[in-house]
């Protein structure tokens, strides 16, 4: 039973974490409608700021400065290349985003090369204890961290100017172009928040009790795009109940793997895309994703 | 067509034939793995270029392929690590091979059949991601970790090895050289079969569904059995692919049929052209040979260091250079490097046509170009 607690919290802890990347991947399909194969790199830059800087400025200004580099790369990447892309289908659009993914990916991957970055977060391996239940700091700030963040962002999702003009863009760009909604802007402004948010993924990612941030760090964040497309890719509750659905499966099936052995060993980096895929099967515009319906 | 054409085409074979004749094996292993990259990336074409459905999970096709020529052809071993195989003829493992991968393709199709484009791209991830996960599992049948020895193709008696010893024309045929030639003509035929589908009734169909799905089903296409279809026919070319690689590489190890694999071929189909056949073979000797020829002359390169010495690697900059054509040829070069010549051509002609007709006027009453040069 404890073992089985840890392993919830644990899972919900990493869920929160595939949300906040998943949420970054479903606002930019909102606002641009282009499915961002980019992501992982994004995170991986916010990533490699944090863990070159901080040794030189402190953690806390690293952090500052990784989730503002991340930002920075989403918005180029949009201001340079996709708002310049002159395409009618938008499926090219993703290949372009997967080249994007090739060079920063090699580039850092290169720069990394075998060694695994520490990212001098302030937690390091301490554990609390919960009348027999020992969960590792890192994953009760991230849990909360990410809480804060998707409210605040689902909450000026709703009410501010930022978040109406994003909403009315997704649902009729042209319309909100009319009613002077800077579609430039939006869009921008949709890449950059993403970046930030898998910056800070990023962090979550990389602390205790992982060793840090390495080569394979892009394969652990490629599991945020099984957890939006079960959410659904346009929905934004989608990406939490995907991200949670994620983490947990993930966390149970790597807990328990010694019942699971039938199944091979590494089950647990599995898991998530064959959750995707029997959603997927079900569902197969994802649990909270708007069917696609035309009128003929 | 034009003598033009069939004298291009004479030309070509000509030099396909000569190569093994001149070139070292290490051009000639480049090349072998440029053309079942070229058969693999036809495959794609026809799903991504012609139809509009993403795939990143073809690399998990040419494994399929490879491992199932492998597990069909190989003898069953014995020992500590016990490895399963059906000796079967090996022309015969090879077909099977083949049909493993369209049935691999076709368990995944109520997926592939009902995603559309990038919706499908990121659910064909997971055919990645579980395909590295039994190949490292499932050691009885792929070797694990390790990978699997690949038994030589046998062809009426003829073997595909160094042994037993050959010489045609005072050059010594090894497997490289016997291998060129059955690459060649594999894909030829893979090429003119692609080609059919996509000139015929089947390729129109694709690309109506690829420019306005509602249309094409309006029209009387059964979309989803069409993608379903489609997507069947590229896993089996990944799958033809995969054995020649296996035949070429001698080995077939899990690591290789990773994620980088797939956008390898998602960047050839980019960069050589959407949705033609000839796109897809040029990017794949693009994206094939350019690492070979950053590594040859890595020296004589700035920028590009010797593998190991911390700068730059031929691989790494070969990945840097190829990700950057593939956002650059989609701003400026939609149609690719295939795109890219027949607008050259096309400006070629242009210019060259107005000496023609002044000097051909008072010759030949009909100067109206025929359909075949007109382009």
């Amino acid at each position: 039973m404890i073992t089985f607690l840890e392993l919830l919290v644990n899972g919900i802890s990493v869920g929160a974490v595939y949300a906040l990347i998943a949420l970054g991947f479903v606002i930019i399909f909102k606002a641009t409608e282009v499915v961002n194969f980019a992501h992982a790199s994004l995170l991986l830059v916010g990533g490699f700021v944090i863990a070159r800087l901080h040794p030189l400025i402190g953690f806390w200004a690293a952090l500052l400065l990784g989730i503002a580099g991340a930002a920075v790369v989403g918005a180029l990447i949009e201001f340079l290349i996709i708002r310049r892309a002159n395409v009618i289908s938008h499926s090219v659009l993703a290949i372009v985003t997967i080249g994007v993914d090739i060079v920063l990916t090699t580039e850092l991957t290169r720069q990394i090369g075998t060694d695994v970055l520490a990212l001098g977060d302030p937690w390091r391996d301490r554990v609390l204890h919960l009348g027999g239940v020992s969960i590792a700091e890192t994953r009760i700030v991230a849990l909360a961290v990410a809480a804060v963040l998707i409210s605040a962002f689902l909450l000026a999702f709703k009410y501010t100017n930022w978040g109406i003009a994003m909403r009315a863009t997704a649902e009729d760009t042209e319309t909100a172009a009319l009613m002077g909604v800077r579609r430039g802007r939006i869009s921008m402004g949709a890449w950059a928040v993403a970046g930030a948010l898998a910056a800070v993924a990023a962090l979550f990612l990389c602390v205790f009790p992982t060793p840090g941030l390495d080569r394979s760090t892009t394969f652990a964040a490629m599991k945020a795009f099984p957890a939006a497309i079960l959410g659904g890719l346009d929905s934004t509750t989608g990406a939490l109940a995907g991200g949670l659905i994620i983490g947990v499966t993930e966390a149970m099936m790597s807990g328990y793997q010694n019942d699971l052995v039938f199944l091979g060993r590494g089950i647990g980096d599995v898991a998530p895309f064959l959750v995707m895929i029997v959603v997927l099967l079900i569902r197969p515009a994802g649990l909270f994703g708007t069917r696609e319906l035309a009128r003929v | 067509m034009s003598k033009k054409v069939i004298l291009s085409c004479v030309v070509l074979v000509v030099a396909a034939v000569a190569i093994p004749f001149y070139l070292e094996g290490f051009w000639l292993q480049a090349g072998l793995f440029a053309m079942s990259a070229a058969i693999g990336a036809i495959g794609l074409n026809l799903l991504t270029g012609a139809t509009g459905q993403l795939s990143m999970g073809h690399a998990f096709f040419l494994a399929v392929g490879a491992y199932a020529y492998v597990y069909f052809a190989a003898e069953p071993e014995g020992g500590t690590h016990a490895l399963g195989g059906l000796g079967l003829p090996t022309p015969v493992a090879a077909l099977f091979a083949v049909l493993t991968a369209g049935v691999a393709g076709g368990v995944f199709s109520p997926i592939a059949g009902r995603l559309k484009g990038a919706y499908l791209g990121i659910a064909t991830l997971a055919l990645i991601f579980v395909g590295q996960h039994v190949l490292f599992n499932a050691e009885p049948v792929t070797g694990g970790y390790n990978g699997r020895a690949v038994p030589p193709m046998e062809l009426f008696g003829f073997v595909f090895a160094d042994s037993p010893e050959l010489v045609v024309a005072q050059v010594p045929f090894g497997s490289l050289e016997r291998l060129w030639f059955l690459g060649l003509a594999v894909l030829t035929c893979a090429a003119l079969f692609a080609r059919g589908v996509l000139r015929g009734r089947p390729g129109r169909a694709m690309n109506t569904i690829r420019d306005h799905e509602i249309a094409a089903g309006v029209m009387g296409v059964p979309v989803a059995r069409y993608r379903a279809g489609v997507f069947v026919l590229s896993s089996m070319y990944g799958g033809l692919a995969g054995v020649l690689i296996a035949l070429v590489f001698q080995r077939t190890v899990p690591d290789y049929f990773g994620l980088l694999l797939s956008l390898d071929y998602l960047a050839m189909i980019i960069i050589g052209g959407l949705g033609s056949v000839a796109g897809a073979v040029i990017g794949a000797f693009f994206i094939s040979l350019l690492p070979q020829l950053l590594s040859r002359y890595s020296d004589a390169l700035p920028l590009v260091a010797e593998p190991g010495s911390g700068g730059v690697s031929p691989a790494e900059a070969s990945r840097i250079l190829y990700g950057a054509a593939v956002v650059v040829i989609v701003l400026f070069l939609p149609g690719g490097l295939l795109g890219l010549a027949r607008r050259l051509r096309l400006a070629v002609t242009r210019r060259l046509a107005p000496v023609h007709a002044t000097r051909k006027t008072p010759l030949s009453p009909s100067s109206t170009p025929s359909p075949d040069t007109r382009n």
